[in-house]
């Protein structure tokens, strides 16, 4: 052994490594950590296409939550006298067949969309997050069952599904819907997940986390999880906006919710045989679906960019 | 020739029996894949005392690490297996414990730091937050009690001002306090083995020298058995007390320090040294050993080392060489280990 060993440790060791600028001058404030989330906030604070997206994202949630907010009419006191007027100053968005005022229709309508798109994301993104990570980090028979089962429902197109299943079904309240959209939405999340489970598995901190001791579940939670989820919550993001209009489009093909249920895509269906004669009818709850849609679209973009260090 | 002492359990006979923590016997590992079954470990055995450094040496793909990863059961399986041997801790085999058992062993009694220090921790926690996760997980601790353990280790692997560094995250910091990092995680249960894989291998050589002295002084500090796996014998020269020399998954030979430098016994050991840089061959020209290190796959007949041996015979093609006994403390996979080095 060289004589080193004798010094304290300080001076022998660590010389020139001190001078990396790394290093904190004496005195100077602590400095707040820094993460990938608190990183990828910063940047996304400074991204417009976050800041909007944001904000039309929280005003149609808030909007779903406490539609009472924006209108104090009743979207179901309707009078046959007003039917089809167009809008006007009063009543800016107008009024529909049924003499109701549509801009508190619209407003009511963003519940059933909002809640659809957040209740079948939610409920996709566990299912898939769970039977993904266990795929893809236990390997074997589990991951090929898992696997094979998710491509046969990835086989099946999700409208094509959503028809046949809620015409069997016959009950077609915002839970069936959600329902039929849940089982047919979480094979493309599982897929994502899985194959970022894979790839993190072999990194070599899973490995050093079991070499110290780690359990699986610890690795699971604390490593692999934390990890690789990210493409995850990216997509997730974007499927809210996906499946507000998937609930559109089937309540539009008159399988998703019906009468007197309030959604933008059963207004659009409704607007359908009328279009020539109000336009607005179609205009406003597809202005709104659409506006949504993008805003969830826009996010998940914007969360990529964030969230993936190699495109700092 | 002289007499051939077969040397059935690589078991090291000379060695005394008090003091050994780890030893690692017959130990046999294959890896099946569909291009074929690889046995990334043929009986292979070593053992480290306390306070000692036993440093595992050979080429990529020598199957240096697959015995640390072995021990550590972060073998992936599939499509690597365990298929025969043993490994006793403090007399006890870790590959017969039960699951739980092993995990309290590993990170708390055998530790493990690893080649590339940033990619062995974890990005998205603060530094801080994974060694106090070691005395939390292991030692039941408070979250505020851990990370003030947490920094008295970052002190101790001399990372400057540690106490505000505490909340920094790994890609924060350079390789060489990465690497401390990474130690202090291992060494945070004052761990009775370490086993360091290439632990210099991606650092500048300026910061290899620090690290290794660290490493040195650790040990000294705390008695722990280390073993040392790299490819580089100019570190071996400084820290380690005996070698093992491994090519083509097998063990061929075994030495103290000083005498492996003095007077290797396997031609393949002559062909590393030949290779270092050193000063005073300054002007002259390295000589490699020639042709590549084998395809596990297809290891070639008799002595894997034949082909790239400067003193194969006919016997070299047919028969491989078991290790053996050749004076006291040393032993050589070679048919003419005594031959060649006497030339």
């Amino acid at each position: 052994m060289t004589d080193t060993t004798n010094k304290p440790p300080t001076e022998a060791v660590l010389a020139p490594d001190v001078a990396t600028p790394e290093v904190v001058p004496a005195g100077a404030p602590q400095r707040k950590p820094a993460s990938l989330w608190s990183d990828a906030w910063k940047e996304l604070r400074r991204k417009p296409t976050f800041v909007i997206s944001a904000v039309i994202i929280v005003l149609m949630v808030v909007m779903a939550l406490f539609p009472t907010l924006f209108t104090s009419v009743d979207p179901r006191d309707c009078n046959l006298l007003d039917a089809l007027q167009p809008p006007s100053s009063e009543h800016w968005f107008g009024f529909d067949l049924q003499g109701c005022d549509y801009y508190s229709r619209t407003i009511h309508g963003a519940r059933n969309s909002v809640a659809i798109g957040v209740v079948v994301t939610l409920f996709s993104t566990l299912i898939a997050v769970t039977l993904g990570s266990l795929a893809g980090y236990k390997g074997g028979w589990i991951d090929s069952v898992l696997a094979r089962l998710a491509d046969i429902f990835f086989a099946i197109p999700l409208i094509l599904a959503g028809i046949v299943l809620l015409n069997a079904l016959g009950s077609k309240s915002v839970w069936t819907v959600s329902a039929v959209l849940v089982v047919f939405g979480w094979p493309t999340m599982l897929r994502l997940m899985r194959s970022s489970v894979l790839s993190v598995r072999e990194l070599d901190y899973v490995d050093a986390a079991r070499a110290l001791g780690a359990s699986d579940w610890r690795i699971i939670t604390r490593h692999v999880l934390p990890n690789g989820i990210t493409p995850v919550i990216v997509y997730a993001t974007i499927t809210v906006g996906v499946v507000i209009a998937v609930e559109a489009t089937l309540s539009f093909l008159n399988v998703g919710l019906q009468l007197p249920a309030i959604s933008w895509g059963l207004m659009i269906s409704v607007a359908q045989n009328r279009i020539l004669e109000a336009p607005h009818l179609l205009f406003f709850p597809g202005l709104f679906l659409s506006v949504t849609v993008f805003s969830f679209i826009l996010m998940g973009d914007a969360l990529r960019d964030a969230l993936d260090p190699k495109l700092r | 020739m002289t007499k051939v002492t077969p040397l059935d359990t690589a078991y090291d006979p000379h060695r005394p029996d008090t003091g050994v923590l780890l030893e690692v016997r017959d130990l046999e590992v294959e890896f099946r894949m569909r291009s074929g079954t690889v046995k990334a470990s043929n009986k292979v055995s070593y053992h480290v005392d306390k306070g000692e450094t036993l440093a595992i040496v050979g080429e990529s793909g020598s199957g240096k690490t697959v015995s640390a990863q072995a021990i550590m059961g972060i073998i992936d399986s599939p499509p690597g297996f365990v298929t025969g041997g043993e490994i006793l801790f403090r007399g006890k085999d870790v590959l017969k414990m039960e699951e739980k058992e092993r995990r309290q062993v590993r990170g708390d009694r055998i530790s493990m730091i690893f080649q590339d220090a940033l990619t062995a921790l974890n990005p998205v926690f603060s530094v801080g937050w994974q060694i106090a996760e070691m005395f939390r997980k292991h030692r039941g601790m408070s979250k505020s009690e851990g990370f003030k353990r947490a920094v008295e280790l970052m002190e101790m692997v001399n990372i400057p001002s540690a106490a505000e560094r505490v909340n920094a995250y790994p890609h924060e910091f350079s390789g060489g306090m990465r690497q401390r990092v990474m130690i202090a995680m291992a060494l945070a249960l004052d761990p009775d083995v370490l086993i360091a894989d290439e632990p210099t291998t991606a650092l500048d050589v300026t910061v290899q020298a620090q690290i290794m002295e660290l490493l040195a002084e650790l040990q000294q500090q705390t008695g722990m058995g280390l073993i040392l796996i790299t490819h580089d014998l100019g570190v071996v020269a400084e820290v380690a007390d005996r070698v093992s020399v491994m090519y083509a998954a097998e063990v061929v030979e075994n030495a103290d320090i000083g005498e492996l430098f003095e007077r290797p016994y396997h031609p393949y050991t002559e062909g590393l040294m030949r290779s270092l840089v050193r000063p005073d061959h300054k002007g002259g020209r390295l000589s490699p050993i020639k042709g590549s290190p084998p395809d596990l796959l297809a290891i070639p007949s008799g002595c894997p080392f034949h082909p790239r041996c400067d003193y194969a015979q006919d016997v070299c093609r047919t028969d491989d060489p078991p290790l053996r006994v050749i004076e006291e403390g040393r032993s050589s996979a070679c048919h003419f280990a005594e031959v060649f080095s006497d030339a």
